[in-house]
């Protein structure tokens, strides 16, 4: 069997397990099961296929079943010096982090993880594959379904295959700290990966060539560490990047405020925000049309 | 083309609303029955708004007459999707053309859709910051036709589609309802509805105030010209620049027909002996440009190259992308007309495919003229012509059409940036299945559901699930 033949029949065989009639939930690496409340007791559980299935280094993209974890991924195109910037666990699954759609901390550089979704094929409710998207890195035919798929929590259907594009591994990537204003650095270095802020330290990434990162860094007294401190998990907060000064300061527990971006990632429980009534709507009526029977991901809310 | 008489009691409520501003006048139907492609539809009525309101105004007037609607914006797109078929009222955004608000700590502006993709850029410049995307029309498109064309351009190489750009749209829906689609904040609650807004060509609603994001200009920017003997070393350069790691700001490519338009027409010093030139651009921080730069003279020593020419100061870049960004028009100096295609190929097939459309020009007797976005593998064949030739369009659409099988035959795809629109809407069943097409137009209904924004585009007839999608472009459309 050929290596196509192989991928289509893994991909067939998701379609049947995920099949026509009763409610489907798939499992990915459960490292954010939580999100978006748990699928109703009972809910057959299903596997997305798991596998690089074509990674081609000198177009940058890279095809694999949903169900291939961030470590299989991260290790197969280290191997050719590149990466997708996921700047998550290793155990969850490329499918997982696509249905949560949260982007990593390394986010003001790279963009949302959205922006890396070239094609993803999934199966819908009647248990039928649907194609969106493209395999080359640049590609506007018709209407953009990956948008939707990513953040939806699979209820709009079950991501069986996903064609990133990917990234070549900075020279070189590091770390500091120290006891300054993050906005000033916000406004001062040039394409920072990431600025990190709990209120009283920052932490910064600088990535590049080996000269620029120092040249950067230079003017400002900072302290380099290995890595990124703890993340809060408990809640994870989205405001406008010039509110985050406002809700560090009134935050009442530990909290670290991605600067420039607008995520704060908070040991205090948050409510979801609410959505305005007619984009709710036209969410309702998007699941209405794409599961009808409200048998993908039952109980899971993307909704409040 | 004989434009359907306005219909009466539509005309006086759109004049209530918007006076002298409701047209119906030969010149502004004439005008507006067009867009960048070869394509010619025949609207009704042609609206200016000015605000918000006054669009939501014209679509509540339309739903009551059942009339369709089309938003326009310059008018430069390529795939017709802005070409009004069943005789809809235009609505055009020229007169909605502010910048609301530069929020630099938000890192965003507010713009209205009318507002023009280089003006944006040019107000923002003493700011330090510009928008990303750059088509090379972005001397007058507009940024409300980059969002629903989820326009690309050069420099999106490094910096993404429009997609990557926008984080939220002001949208008066088909229904008109009035809904912000996405917000300023990360992860903005819900579904991404502005994420399936971004490219749907018109068909969801008319976007009536765009957030785009904020660019920091780079400190640091390197220009290269390098010439090839064989546009095939051109080709293998580009690959190898990709695969070497660096992703250059922009990597555009022209062959030997169009340096010498280029030339005779800017006076730039192209080569006008070279087979292939590529135009190299590398931005960033010093070190990591100098780096660049040595990069690609390593690469492209060893694909041959015959000089590498860096522009010294802002004024020598400003010339070489002069003649990047004018090919299209240059081209007029060859043949009065041109048709302008869009497709993308795997980097690795570029001269495969590259070989065959010249194969194809030679074949229907037509000239190709190839200048493109060679980093991310996007062609754009220019087929040259002069439409007083008899039967000279229907060799234009045949070559056109071998085109965009030879590209997805390489892997590729129907479009790059430029859209679907109607011109390869009946093609979309190249790439999609009737089951993926169907889908995409569940999504497209839950914004549409009656059919009236921008009717007949992007999806071909038959597509739809529910109802009888079975008119078919009107034979007048494809003149
Ligand atoms: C010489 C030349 C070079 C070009 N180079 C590039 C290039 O490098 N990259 C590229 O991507 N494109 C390029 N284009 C194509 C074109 O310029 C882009 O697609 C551009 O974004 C269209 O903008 P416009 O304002 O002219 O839109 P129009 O042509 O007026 O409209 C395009 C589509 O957008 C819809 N639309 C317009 N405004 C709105 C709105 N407010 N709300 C909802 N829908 C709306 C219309 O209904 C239509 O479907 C080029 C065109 C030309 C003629």
């Amino acid at each position: 069997m050929t290596q196509p033949e192989a991928m289509q029949q893994e991909v067939d065989q998701f379609a049947k397990d995920v099949g026509a009639s009763d409610p489907v939930t798939v499992i990915g690496g459960k490292t954010h099961w939580q999100v978006g409340g748990l699928p109703e007791p009972e809910t057959r559980e299903v596997r997305a296929p798991a596998g690089i299935w074509a990674h081609e280094p000198e177009e940058m993209t890279v095809r694999c079943g949903a169900g291939t974890t961030l470590g299989q991924l991260s290790e197969e195109l280290a191997r050719h010096g590149q990466m997708v910037p996921f700047d998550m666990d290793v155990n969850a699954t490329v499918g997982g982090v696509l249905a949560v759609g949260r982007s990593g901390f390394r986010r003001l550089r790279y963009g949302h993880v959205r922006d890396l979704v070239l094609q993803i094929r999934h199966i819908d409710h009647r248990g039928k594959i649907v194609s969106s998207g493209g395999p080359t890195v640049k590609n506007v035919s018709g209407y953009d379904l990956c948008r939707l798929l990513v953040g939806s929590l699979g209820k709009f259907g079950c991501i069986a295959e996903v064609t990133l594009r990917c990234l070549p591994i900075p020279e070189t990537t590091r770390w500091f700290t120290g006891s300054l204003d993050p906005f000033e650095l916000h406004e001062k270095l040039y394409r920072p990966s990431s600025i990190l802020w709990n209120g009283l330290q920052v932490w910064v990434c600088l990535e590049g060539v080996a000269s620029d990162v120092a040249a950067q860094a230079a003017p400002f007294n900072f302290e380099e560490v290995t890595g990124p401190p703890p993340f809060p998990n408990v809640g994870r907060l989205s405001v406008e990047p010039k509110d985050l000064e406002r809700h560090v300061a009134s935050s009442k527990s530990a909290c670290l405020a991605e600067i420039g971006v607008g995520i704060i990632h908070t040991n205090e429980v948050v409510h979801p925000p609410s959505i305005p009534d007619v984009n709710l709507s036209l969410m309702r009526d998007l699941e209405e049309r794409l599961d009808p029977k409200g048998r993908l991901n039952p109980g899971r809310q993307v909704l409040n | 083309m004989v434009h359907k008489s306005a219909d009466q009691n539509l005309l006086g409520e759109l004049r209530s609303v918007l006076g002298d501003r409701a047209r119906d006048g030969d010149f502004e139907l004439g005008l507006y029955s067009k867009d960048g492609s070869v394509l010619e539809g025949n609207p009704m009525i042609v609206c200016l708004p000015v605000n918000t309101e006054e669009v939501q105004q014209i679509v509540r007037i339309c739903r009551k007459h059942d009339r369709p609607f089309l938003a326009r914006g310059s008018g430069t797109g390529l795939a017709g999707g802005a070409v009004p078929v069943g005789d809809p009222v235009v609505i055009a955004t020229a007169k909605m053309n502010k910048i609301l608000e530069v929020d630099l700590q938000n890192r965003i502006a507010w713009v209205e859709p009318g507002v023009l993709n280089l003006d944006l850029s040019r107000e923002l410049s003493p700011l330090g910051f510009h928008f990303a995307p750059d088509p090379s029309s972005q001397q007058v498109c507009s940024i409300g036709g980059n969002v629903a064309n989820n326009s690309g351009g050069p420099h999106c190489l490094a910096y993404g589609v429009t997609s990557a750009h926008v984080v939220a749209i002001e949208v008066v829906l088909p229904d008109g309802r009035i809904a912000v689609l996405g917000d300023l904040t990360a992860e903005t609650p819900g579904y991404d509805l502005r994420g399936i807004f971004v490219g749907s060509e018109g068909t969801m609603g008319v976007a009536t105030k765009i957030a785009v994001r904020l660019t920091a200009n780079p400190p640091e920017i390197r220009t290269l010209l390098l010439d090839f003997a064989d546009v095939r070393d051109g080709a293998a350069t580009v690959s190898a620049i990709i695969a070497a790691g660096l992703i250059p700001a922009a990597l555009e490519m022209m062959d030997q027909r169009a340096i010498e338009i280029v030339e005779a027409f800017v006076n730039a010093g192209y080569p006008t002996e070279a087979d292939a030139v590529l135009l190299v651009e590398l931005d960033g921080l010093p070190g990591g440009v100098e780096h660049g730069v040595e990069v690609v003279r390593a690469v492209a020593a060893r694909h041959h190259v015959g000089s590498v020419r860096v522009a010294a100061d802002d004024a020598e870049r400003d010339l070489l992308w002069k003649g990047r960004k004018n090919a299209f028009g240059a081209v007029a100096r060859i043949k009065p007309d041109y048709y302008l295609h869009d497709t993308v190929v795997p980097r690795g097939k570029l001269v495969e495919v590259l070989e065959k459309v010249y194969r194809i020009a030679d074949a229907h007797d037509l000239i190709a003229v190839n200048v493109f976005h060679a980093g991310d593998g996007n062609l754009h064949p220019i087929l040259a012509y002069d439409s007083k030739e008899k039967g000279v369009l229907e060799r234009v659409h045949a070559a056109g059409r071998a085109i965009i099988t030879a590209s997805i035959e390489a892997g590729g795809v129907l479009s790059g940036e430029h859209g679907i629109g109607l011109e390869k809407r009946d093609y979309m069943g190249m790439l999609f299945s009737a089951h993926d097409m169907a889908t995409q137009d569940l999504v497209r209904e839950a914004f549409d559901p009656d059919g009236l924004a921008n009717p007949l585009k992007v999806l071909p007839s038959g597509s739809r699930c529910s109802d009888s999608f079975g008119q078919h472009v009107p034979d007048g459309a494809w003149v």
